[in-house]
């Protein structure tokens, strides 16, 4: 203790804050350097499937590894995407499902959302609660019953099967009720008095307010539809309405010989839309994915 | 409080006088502005939806696992069996064994991303290059479906020529772990690529966690003297604390159900050392079409889930700094 007082008009101020400062600075890159390492591993396995996707079948595999592929071969590509099983077929599905489930999901728990948290009703508050009870109900169990409700209403291996289950969702409501309960109630009131029907007041008034929350929802259920594989794998048999995921399987299992190139090249080729959803909407997207998170 | 509020209330007062016998309510109509029906208006779409894919497909699958039915038969051929199945499933070795490998995927895997998660999270809340890219590239490989995932990781992990037994020969392992060929490997092998999957979405959540944290705490624990360490276990981790106990709620419950990656990857095998309960009743209800048997394993899931998640809640409670 002593000594640090007597020592401590030595060092000038300014020569300690300097000090300071530039370990700071060293902080602050070799941080950098270590996340950046542990990041590669992490990004390893993209930087392989794109580059294996470049290669013949028999220089997948070759020792060492040569990570910018010689020759480089497009043939893997134009295969999947021209060849006899093109995965535009899957990929027109996959939209149609995206699509269909964007839309109908958010106008569904929007409605719901826009009630939950704006008006009143008797028995409100319990009704949500037992709504969001719904979301422990583990989807295993859904499974066969869901399966045996399609194949009796006559939509078991259509593309309605992946799109039905998909239009309630009690994460959106939730999300879209927090939004609408925190927006004003006067604006709703006014409008009352000045004679505006209820319809009106939602879509003309509160609805546009939603539009960020419903943005940031569109590209959530965008990636969670886009990359859904078990409903497809329970409900779809019919290769023409395959969806990306389970039409990537056709390259792994054929007849037990595994076309590596293709497979690779189907991969690579389906997470390109997600990326660049990703890509544009990055804070967007990590934005409502860490509210869906905290909740 | 409002216009509309004040003038349906005077007219309610008004009519209350006139009709006599003492009405001990207000008329419904129009408390808050409009008819007490508009709400459920804009419920129904939910409503509906709720009850037609949730609510009856639960309670069918709670029927039907007390039923001996399957495919071919239709809905005809279905059967009251009674606690058959149930029966059954005690008696049977592969149910048991199945459900200790979901204890070990979920019950390790979950708590080992979210770690790893928290570890990132944290480390990427600091100031330094590149921060927001780093980010991005860890968050990546939660956009991959299952599939594209599951064909690169089976071929990384290759036993003889994968990239991973390739680095680990060359840095000195000789026998390097068979990974999806041996039965002792596969199952975790496929925890370490789930940690792959889903840690950047958990560091994602907790960067987001921590910028909501309030400051105030961290000055006042300097101002007490604190050191890092301290300050870690004191401030940050007890703040961490609701989201995370919800966070291994919902990831436990995601990882028990899905069987997406396994029947993709392994189909349970080799031999049964990666049948997981919901890849085990999967294979029962859509491989061999008993429908009753794969009801009753669903329901034992759907309890066990409930267990698992009031004993989180009830560790959680009185633990978290504000909840």
């Amino acid at each position: 203790m002593s000594t640090e007082i007597i020592e401590a008009p030595l060092v000038s101020p300014r020569a300690g804050y300097l000090r300071r400062k530039r370990r700071e600075r060293v902080v602050w890159w070799l941080t950098g350097l270590i996340m950046a390492m542990i990041a590669m591993l992490f990004l390893t396995p993209f930087l392989w499937m794109v580059s294996s996707s470049l290669k013949n079948n028999v220089d997948i595999f070759e020792i060492p590894l040569r990570w910018i592929p010689d020759p480089m071969v497009w043939s893997n590509y134009i295969s999947v995407w021209f060849g006899e099983r093109s995965m535009v077929r899957y990929f027109s599905n996959s939209t149609i499902v995206v699509i269909a489930t964007i839309i109908g999901q958010l106008v569904v728990v929007t409605l719901a959302g826009y009630a939950f948290g704006q008006l009143k009703f008797k028995g409100q508050h319990v009704l949500f609660l037992a709504f969001l009870a719904t979301s422990m109900v583990p989807g295993q169990l859904l499974l066969v019953p869901r399966f045996m409700f399609f194949r009796q209403i006559g939509l078991y291996d259509t593309l309605w099967a992946l799109i039905l289950p998909g239009l309630a969702s009690v994460f959106s409501t939730f999300l879209l009720r927090q939004h609408f309960a925190s927006a004003p109630r006067e604006l709703g009131e006014a409008a009352r008095i000045d004679g505006a029907s209820e319809w009106r007041i939602f879509f003309h008034i509160y609805l546009p307010l939603a539009r960020p929350m419903l943005a940031a929802l569109a590209i959530l259920i965008f990636d969670a539809t886009w990359n859904d594989y078990e409903s497809a794998l329970i409900m779809i048999t019919d290769e023409s309405k395959f969806t990306i995921p389970l039409g990537l399987t056709r390259f792994m299992s054929e007849d037990g010989t595994v076309s590596l190139g293709p497979a690779l090249a189907g991969s690579v080729s389906s997470l390109i839309p997600v990326l660049i959803v990703f890509l544009i909407f990055q804070r967007q997207f990590m934005h409502s994915m860490s509210r869906a998170g905290l909740r | 409080m409002t216009v509309t509020e004040a003038v349906t209330t005077q007219a309610g007062r008004a009519s209350r006088s006139a009709r006599l016998p003492t009405p001990r309510r207000k008329p419904r109509a129009l408390v808050n502005g409009y008819r007490w029906w508009i709400p459920w208006l804009f419920l129904t779409p939910t409503i509906v939806a709720v009850a037609v894919f949730l609510i009856v497909p639960l309670f069918a699958g709670l029927f039907i696992a007390f039923t001996d039915w399957n495919v071919v038969s239709g809905i005809e051929g279905i059967r009251w069996v009674g606690a058959a199945n149930f029966q059954e499933l005690i008696g049977d070795p592969k149910f048991w064994s199945s459900l200790g490998r979901t204890l070990f995927y979920a019950g390790v895997g979950t708590p080992l991303t979210v770690a790893v998660g928290v570890a990132l999270g944290i480390a990427l809340n600091r100031p330094m290059p590149a921060r927001g890219l780093l980010r991005a590239i860890f968050f990546l490989p939660s956009l991959v479906n299952t599939v594209a995932a599951g064909t690169v990781w089976l071929l990384l992990l290759h036993p003889t020529s994968g990239l991973v037994n390739d680095t680990l020969r060359a840095i000195g392992l000789s026998e390097p772990p068979k990974w999806f060929v041996s039965q002792e490997w596969a199952l975790p092998a496929i925890v370490l690529m789930s940690v792959w999957i889903g840690a950047g979405y958990v560091a994602v959540l907790v960067i987001a966690a921590l910028q909501d944290m309030p400051e105030e705490l961290y000055e006042a624990a300097t101002l007490d003297g604190a050191g890092a360490l301290r300050k870690f276990t004191t401030v940050t981790l007890p703040g961490l604390v609701p989201m995370l106990t919800f966070l291994l709620i919902t990831s436990f419950i995601g990882r028990s159900q899905s069987f997406g990656l396994i029947q993709f990857m392994t189909s349970g095998g080799p031999g049964e050392s990666t049948t997981v309960l919901s890849y085990y009743m999967y294979e029962v209800g859509f491989h061999s079409y008993r429908f009753g048997y794969a009801a009753a394993i669903g329901v034992m899931s759907m309890l066990g889930v409930l267990v698992m998640s009031v004993a989180l809640f009830r560790l959680q409670r009185g633990r978290g700094l504000y909840t």
